[in-house]
């Protein structure tokens, strides 16, 4: 884009070349540092209005107009909260935790191409790097869980633990199926693939549409989201691995929580559903619209997974492993097969 | 087989379910059951089984329904209502006759329980609807249900 553009020039006329790559990394991490905090916060807001409809109630509506202030005000509450702890608790390690789960997302944000401009991360193994990110969230939860010195918190890591360990794989073979037709894990070519062949849940048909349910199942369950929240589940555990953390240090548990959610959406829309890219390229030649598509289809999957939260139940741990290890994993590596299959022959459509 | 059968019915199972949700998801802005209470305050209209408060109704002629059995009184557990009677010659038959003074509700002590409506054989006091019931002072909340002057409605005995 020309803005960014203009920036970069101009810092490189002003200062020498380390020195300002330097600032436009961190110019660049502020910028997304900010998106991260507003998305969080809207989230959240539209999670509690979308329950309360769910539910027939109205949610949130008196801060500001149409309670848009609301999480707002609430964060600030929570800035002004005091920082508990336990007094056996392991001090580093509890201190560390938030900043392993919320450093986790913001890096994970980084690599999505809002346009194909705005795409601040283009690496070559760009899938790879977000399955790895987005496993690596789950220490800091097992963290939290350890150091509290409270066995509530010590149940719910570990039962965290099992869940992201084994639904990793599923996350990973859904994604991998598609990437068989891509032939890149960049996400930008994979972007490019769909631009000349069309969506990729429509190049795929079957075989594409079943990874996709299973990616949006495993998705769910490696954001410990209803109805896969053992990991929190008030009814038995407090509030699981986060019951002694208060204050902004809860906060960060629960804004990395809506993040998560936004980046398993994202991940899903980058691969299936063509990223920035308008429906039958109706908006082809204006390439800012980009934006509103891709945040436009983001949320949509986000929805999904709130109608998901409000309908289902939440799983017992061996109904869990048992959808994981019986259902999930077969069923991903027969169709990870017929996929192989398709593109060997050709079956795929081509636009 | 059960394997693919059950995977069929649990997908079918759970889109049941997510169908369900969506209709009231869809149908939440008109049928939404929250009353945003002080805004609404002049159309809100309670439920009709539920207790306000008991009053003692009364028609046009200022006459009510309570014939003074006290029977309102003997099944209240709490000791929320107390009758003030006397005997009173009646104008149209010329005999003595018990007679309401004060039908006195203590709405402080009342749990609401709704076993003196109950208990009333003239359906004389009935539940309320309002809920609005905070005062300053404790006084207030003792009332006397039958208005000053009201008497009997003729035939209520009969």
């Amino acid at each position: 884009m020309n803005i960014t553009k203009n920036i970069h020039e101009w810092l490189f006329s002003l200062m020498p070349e380390t020195t300002a790559s330097i600032v436009e990394m961190v110019l660049i991490a502020v910028v997304y540092l900010a998106i991260f905090a507003v998305a969080g916060l809207y989230l959240v807001l539209l999670e509690r209005r979308v329950a309360a409809w769910f539910q027939l109630r109205l949610g949130p509506n008196r801060v500001g107009y149409q309670g848009l202030l609301q999480t707002m005000a609430d964060a600030l509450k929570l800035v002004s909260k005091e920082l508990t702890g336990t007094l056996k608790a392991d001090k580093f390690l509890y201190n560390l935790a938030p900043y392993f789960v919320i450093v986790t997302a913001l890096m994970a944000m980084s690599l999505f191409p809002f346009t194909k401009e705005l795409h601040a991360f283009d690496i070559n193994i760009g899938i790879f790097f977000l399955i790895a990110i987005s496993s690596i969230g789950v220490i800091g939860i097992l963290l939290a869980g350890w150091s509290s010195n409270n066995k509530f918190a010590l149940i719910g890591a570990m039962r965290s633990g099992v869940q992201t360990i084994s639904y990793e794989l599923s996350v990973g073979l859904s994604l991998l199926t598609m990437v068989l037709m891509t032939g890149s894990l960049q996400l930008s070519q994979i972007v490019e693939v769909q631009e000349k062949g069309g969506w990729l849940i429509v190049q795929g048909h079957i075989p594409a549409l079943i990874a996709f349910c299973i990616y949006m199942i495993a998705g769910t369950a490696e954001t410990n989201r209803a109805p896969f929240d053992l990991v929190e589940a008030e009814s038995e555990l407090g509030a699981g691995f986060h019951t002694e953390y208060s204050g902004m240090k809860f906060a960060y548990f629960f804004l990395a929580e809506f993040i998560n959610m936004f980046i398993i959406a994202s991940i899903a829309t980058t691969v299936f559903f063509g990223a920035y890219l308008s429906p039958f390229g109706i908006t082809e030649n204006i390439p800012l619209l980009g934006v509103f598509w891709f945040l436009g289809k983001t949320l949509l999957l986000i929805f999904l997974m709130m109608w998901f939260r409000w309908t289902f139940p939440r799983l017992r741990i061996d109904q869990l492993l048992v959808l994981e290890w019986k259902y999930l994993l077969p069923l991903n590596l027969m169709n990870l097969l017929l996929m192989a299959l398709m593109v060997l022959l050709g079956l795929t459509i081509q636009f | 087989m059960s394997y693919f059968s059950d995977i069929y019915n649990g997908v079918k199972t759970l889109l049941t379910g997510m169908s369900v949700t969506g209709k009231y998801f869809l149908h939440s802005r008109k049928g939404a059951i929250t009353q945003q209470y002080p805004d609404n305050r002049d159309t809100l209209k309670m439920f009709d089984r539920f207790r306000g408060e008991v009053v003692m109704p009364h028609d046009e002629n200022n006459e009510h329904r309570c014939t003074g059995c006290q029977k309102c009184e003997l099944a209240c557990p709490n000791g929320s209502i107390e009758i003030i009677w006397d005997r009173q010659v009646d104008p149209e038959t010329g005999k003595k006759k018990k007679m309401i003074d004060q039908h006195i509700y203590h709405l402080g002590m009342c749990t609401m329980c709704g076993l003196c409506i109950e208990a009333c054989p003239t359906d004389a006091i009935k539940w309320a609807q309002n809920f609005e019931n905070s005062v300053y002072d404790r006084a207030y909340l003792t009332r006397v249900l039958n208005k000053p002057g009201s008497k009997l409605m003729p035939g209520v005995e009969d």
